[in-house]
């Protein structure tokens, strides 16, 4: 699908491009820029880059399919990631995942139907002193059972 | 957040010392001033290397001797790179400056770049820390508007400039190489070596990389001088650490003690011991790299040469507890599991080991494994080990030894 970008993030992105010696440098940066911006990245998107920053469009898909915070789909309002590796596992967070892949009635890598929440198991988020621990977007949750997180989701309108 | 011995966490108590008018109250920007008007920059890489600085980031390789490599001659531009990606599982403590004491880092930062001569700093911090990086900003833009940071710092001829860049989730990049990489915008493979990033790194410039708690001790170094660094620890091995305590103790979280205080105090005294009378099943002292010791294997000092000697190593510092309820066989999931997915697939030994390894573990988690398994795993790992282009080959394959060769008896239980 096509989309034209707002003046701002071409101008954001022209603003990032000025930090390096080379512009492809500017590339993770910019592509967090248009994801806060327009919620994923589409393969149109990633030509959009490569034309602003004079750099071939396989060098963005590259970069855009290696990384796992880039996001090739939309997701739901809230993006709920979950911690699964060691000190979060031994926490009791393959108990958290199993709660909210039973309360949402979806699976890991799933949106709710009423595009609300998507589910994501992530290796180690670096709070393992608060484990077990999950992201909501941006934001840290930890010591979470499974009342807790109730709780918490009910808390997000 | 306790501390045995307070150097990097001194003024924690203060709530808001990531504000610049309270890191100045505390002393902060002292070290700065008095390099930049009385030392010169050859005499602040001096007393870093005489302190012994190790790498906080996993190697625990001298700062002072990385910095010695840069080439001067080759001219400028050169480039530090700071390593905030922190993936190393297990691991907290760069957060916890961030977060708590970003100014330390700053002023590490700009010392540093004035003992190598650069004028260019990256901070590639992982794409999770967005709350962190914006602080961090702002934090920059208060150290530009007091004049440490920008053109002429303090009125001298030195300039130097910081930019944050956020990862995007991505283990590998806590590589080195893998992280100038990812910096110049590219998938985080990890580079052949030599040549090293010291004269052909970011850019293909000569670069510095140092992790962010290997900078935040640099400015106590400058203003107290290296004897008093060398002793907050070992000969060899100075000042203190942030021990990154989690699992099931009663009080996890970071712990500042000096280089070579024992394991067992960390987690039994500091840590507070096992909650709910549990009994001590193995520790993970490094971050999950490191290879596990048994409950009978601890009484070690926390030093790069202390672990070492225990057959493991102190890493991150991310000492992960393990107690008794815990299945060896599920920690051993776990770990296959991690490596698989973090592998970049550039050398064959890790992409084909670890996916090897993880899909035999998973067959022995199902209850179909046959003790000969066990033998294919170690096979597998021996080959990994040593054979890859960066240190995750070996990640992934001494931790995975030390499981096997350690609890055997436990995971061949109920085979056939």
């Amino acid at each position: 699908m096509s989309r034209e970008f707002p003046p701002a993030l071409v101008e954001g992105i022209a603003r990032l491009a000025g930090r390096y010696p080379a512009k492809q440098a500017a590339l993770l940066p910019v592509l967090h820029l248009v994801q806060n911006e327009l919620g994923h990245i589409t393969m149109d998107d990633e030509r959009s880059v490569a034309g602003i920053l004079g750099i071939p469009a396989m060098s963005v898909h590259e970069v855009v399919s290696f990384y796992s915070m880039f996001r090739r789909a939309p997701i739901g309002r809230y993006h709920l990631q979950v911690c699964t590796n060691v000190s979060c596992a031994l926490a009791g967070g393959g108990r958290l995942v199993e709660h909210l892949k039973s309360k949402l009635g979806i699976k890991l890598g799933e949106t709710t139907p009423d595009g609300k929440f998507t589910l994501t198991g992530v290796e180690c988020l670096g709070a393992c002193e608060q484990a077990p621990c999950l992201m909501v977007n941006f934001d840290y949750h930890g010591n979470l059972d499974s009342a807790g997180l109730d709780a918490l989701l009910e808390g997000l309108p | 957040m306790m501390s045995g011995a307070a150097v990097l966490t001194k003024n924690f108590d203060r709530t808001d010392l990531f504000r610049i008018d309270t890191y100045l109250e505390t002393g902060g920007y002292a070290a700065l001033r008095k390099a930049l008007t009385g030392m010169t920059p050859a005499a602040v890489a001096a007393e870093v290397k005489a302190a012994s600085l190790r790498g906080r980031g996993g190697a625990g390789f001298p700062a002072g001797t990385k910095w010695g490599f840069v080439p001067q001659a080759a001219g400028t531009p050169r480039y530090l790179c700071v390593n905030a990606d922190e993936g190393e599982p297990g691991t907290f403590k760069d957060r916890f400056i961030l977060a708590h004491t970003p100014h330390l880092m700053i002023e590490g930062i700009i010392l540093t770049c004035y003992a190598v001569g650069i004028e260019t700093a990256y901070v590639y911090i992982r794409g999770e820390y967005e709350m962190i990086a914006r602080r961090l900003e702002a934090a920059l833009e208060e150290a530009r508007a007091r004049g440490f940071l920008g053109p002429n710092i303090l009125g001298t001829d030195f300039s130097a400039e910081i930019h944050v860049h956020r990862g995007a989730g991505s283990y590998i990049c806590g590589e080195e190489t893998a992280l100038l990489e990812s910096l110049e915008g590219k998938r985080g493979l990890p580079r052949l070596k030599p040549p090293f990033p010291a004269s052909v790194g970011l850019f293909g410039r000569p670069t510095v990389i140092n992790n962010v708690e290997t900078l935040a001790n640099v400015p106590g170094i400058v203003q107290n001088g290296a004897a008093w660094f060398l002793d907050q620890g070992r000969p060899k091995d100075g000042g203190t650490r942030l021990f990154c305590v989690s699992g099931p103790v009663v009080r996890p979280g970071i712990y500042e003690l000096p280089v070579g205080a024992p394991l067992r105090e960390l987690i039994f005294t500091h840590a507070g011991g096992l909650k709910d009378g549990k009994t001590l099943k193995a520790v993970i002292p490094g971050g999950l790299s490191a290879p596990l010791l048994k409950a009978g294997e601890i009484d070690v000092p926390l030093s790069t040469e202390g672990i070492a000697a225990a057959g493991s190593m102190l890493g991150s510092a991310g000492v992960i507890v393990i107690d008794e309820t815990t299945r060896i066989i599920d920690l051993l999931v776990l770990v296959a599991k991690f490596y698989s997915h973090e592998s970049c697939g550039q050398c064959t030994p890790c992409r084909i080991g670890t996916a090897w390894i993880n899909k035999i573990v998973g067959r022995i988690s199902a209850g179909s494994g046959r003790p000969a398994d066990l033998d294919e795993i170690l096979r597998l790992a021996e080959n990994i080990k040593g054979r890859t282009l960066c240190p995750l080959g070996d990640a992934a394959a001494l931790p995975i030894l030390a499981i096997v060769r350690k609890f055997r008896a436990e995971l061949e239980q109920g085979m056939k």
